[in-house]
C-alpha cells in the first residue's frame, strides 16, 4: 500500500481510497475533455476536408501526429502554400512544448516498463499532461493506469473518432460556429489551466504566458506566440518570490494539503518546515525520491507535509532524499 | 483518394515525438535541478492559458495577418474559468462557454467565426 492509499483523502470520507476516488476525478474531469476533444476534432475533419485533405490524409494526421494545434496550423500552412520543410519546422516548434511535460510526467512514470512509456509518448497531449498531472498531484504517486485514462479515453479516441465524423459529415452542417464548437478548444485550455493554477507563481506564469503569448502571436504567428507565451510565462512565475509562493494555508485544510502537495512548492523556510514538526516523519515519497513530489523535501522536514499533519504515512517507493 | 499528405503527417510525427519521447524515456531527466522542475511545472498553466489567449484573441486574415480580437469568446472563455474556479468541473466550464456563445451568435449579438 501507498502513502497514498493509505491516508484518507481530503475531498472524500476517510474510508474511501484516495486513488479510486481520483481516478473518478479524473474520469468525471476526462468527459470534459473529450468533449472538448469530439468537438475540436469534429471541427479539424470539417477543416481538413474543407481544405481539400482526403479522409485517409485527415486520419493519418490525427493518428500519426495526433497534435490538435499542430494539425490545425498544417491546414492552415496548406492552404497558404507554405512548403513542406516549413511545415515541418513550424510543427516542431509549436510541439517543442511536449518536451517539457515530458519531462514534468517522467518522474511519475518512472517505474513504468520502457516500451509502454515509449507508447505513452505519442499519446502525449496537453489535455493528457494535464489530466495526469493533476492526478498524480491528488494521489501524490504515479499511477499508469490513470495516464491511459486520460490519453487514450479523454483524447485520442474521441479525437480520431470526430476527425472521422467531421470529414465524413461535417460537409453537412453549414454553420459549426452557430453551435459553438469553436469556443471548446480554447474554454477546455484555459480550464485546464485553471485546474493546475494551485498558488501565485503558477497563476503569474499563465497570466505571463497568455500577454506573452497573444503579443508575441499578433507581431509574428499564432505557433510561434504559443511557444514563446509557453517558454516566458514559467520564467516570470519563478519570479514571484518563495515566500509568497509558498501562501500557507492553516494546515490541517484542504488548501494547505493541496498547496504542499504540489510538487515544486518547496518548503525550504524554517518557518515553513517548524509549523509542521509534527508530521516531519510522515514521508512522502511520491514519484520518488529527488523527483517531482520530492522536492519537497529541501530540508527533509517539509516532506511529511503532503499527508495530514501528524500522520505516519507508509512509504513504498522510498523516502525522499533532499536534492543537493 | 490522394494519399500525398500521409507523408507530411509522418514527417510531422518525426519531429515531434522526439519532444514526447525524450523526457519520459531518458534517464536522468527526472533529476533536473530544483530550479528546472521549477520551471516545468509552470509550464502547463503557461502553455495552455497562451493557448486559449492567442485562440481567442489573435485572429488571422486571409492574408495570414494576425490581427486582436475582441469578441464575446472572450466572455465565454472567463464564463469557463469562473465555472472551473468555483465548481472545479471542467464539463460545467465547456457547458456554459458553449452556451454563451451560442446565445449570443443566435440573438445576433455576435458574429459568426472566420
Amino acid at each position: 500500500m501507498t502513502a497514498a492509499q493509505e491516508m484518507p483523502g481530503r475531498d472524500s470520507p476517510p474510508s474511501a481510497d484516495p486513488v479510486v476516488a481520483s481516478r473518478r476525478r479524473l474520469i468525471t474531469d476526462a468527459l470534459g475533455i473529450g468533449a472538448s476533444a469530439a468537438g475540436f476534432g469534429f471541427v479539424y475533419g470539417l477543416s481538413a476536408r474543407q481544405a481539400g485533405f482526403s479522409p485517409i490524409e485527415a486520419m493519418a494526421m490525427s493518428t500519426i501526429v495526433f497534435a490538435g494545434a499542430a494539425q490545425f496550423a498544417a491546414v492552415g500552412y496548406i492552404v497558404s502554400g507554405l512548403a513542406w520543410p516549413g511545415v515541418v519546422l513550424l510543427t516542431a516548434l509549436l510541439n517543442a512544448r511536449h518536451l517539457l511535460y515530458s519531462a514534468a510526467l517522467a518522474p511519475w512514470l518512472r517505474d513504468v516498463p520502457f516500451v509502454r512509456r515509449a507508447v505513452m509518448a505519442h499519446l502525449l497531449t496537453d489535455e493528457a499532461f494535464a489530466l495526469s498531472i493533476g492526478h498524480y498531484r491528488r494521489i501524490g504517486r504515479g499511477d499508469e493506469r490513470g495516464y491511459w485514462i486520460g490519453a487514450i479515453g479523454s483524447t485520442f479516441i474521441p479525437w480520431n473518432l470526430a476527425t472521422l465524423a467531421g470529414v465524413w459529415l461535417g460537409g453537412g452542417i453549414p454553420e459549426p460556429g452557430r453551435f459553438g464548437i469553436d469556443i471548446i478548444f480554447p474554454a477546455a485550455m484555459v480550464g485546464l489551466a485553471v485546474g493546475l493554477i494551485t498558488g501565485r507563481r503558477e497563476l503569474v506564469a499563465a497570466i505571463a504566458g497568455a500577454g506573452v503569448g497573444v503579443v508575441v502571436a499578433l507581431v509574428s504567428s499564432p505557433s510561434i506566440g504559443i511557444v514563446v507565451g509557453g517558454l516566458v510565462g514559467p520564467a516570470v512565475g519563478l519570479l514571484v518570490p518563495a515566500g509568497v509562493a509558498h501562501e500557507m494555508a492553516p494546515l490541517g485544510t484542504t488548501a494547505s494539503a493541496d498547496r504542499f502537495a504540489v510538487p515544486g512548492t518547496h518548503l525550504d523556510t524554517g518557518a515553513t518546515a517548524g509549523v509542521d514538526a509534527g508530521a516531519a516523519a510522515g514521508v512522502d515519497a511520491g514519484p520518488g525520491a529527488g523527483s517531482s513530489a520530492g522536492t519537497d523535501a529541501d530540508t527533509g522536514a517539509g516532506a511529511g507535509i503532503r499527508g495530514r499533519p501528524g500522520s505516519r504515512a507508509d512509504v513504498e517507493t522510498g523516502p525522499v532524499e533532499p536534492r543537493s | 483518394m490522394s494519399t500525398e499528405l500521409v507523408v507530411l503527417a509522418i514527417l510531422m510525427f518525426a519531429v515531434t515525438y522526439p519532444s514526447r519521447a525524450l523526457g519520459l524515456l531518458t534517464p536522468g531527466l527526472d533529476r533536473l535541478p530544483r530550479q528546472a522542475f521549477d520551471y516545468l511545472q509552470l509550464v502547463g498553466p503557461a502553455v495552455l492559458a497562451a493557448l486559449a489567449a492567442v485562440n481567442v484573441m489573435v485572429v488571422v486574415d486571409g492574408a495570414g495577418t494576425p490581427a486582436f480580437h475582441i469578441g464575446v469568446e472572450w466572455l465565454a472563455v472567463l464564463t469557463c474559468v469562473a465555472a472551473v474556479a468555483w465548481r472545479r468541473n471542467l464539463l460545467l466550464g465547456l457547458l456554459l462557454a458553449v452556451a454563451v456563445v451560442v446565445v449570443a451568435r443566435g440573438l445576433g449579438l455576435a458574429a459568426l467565426p472566420g
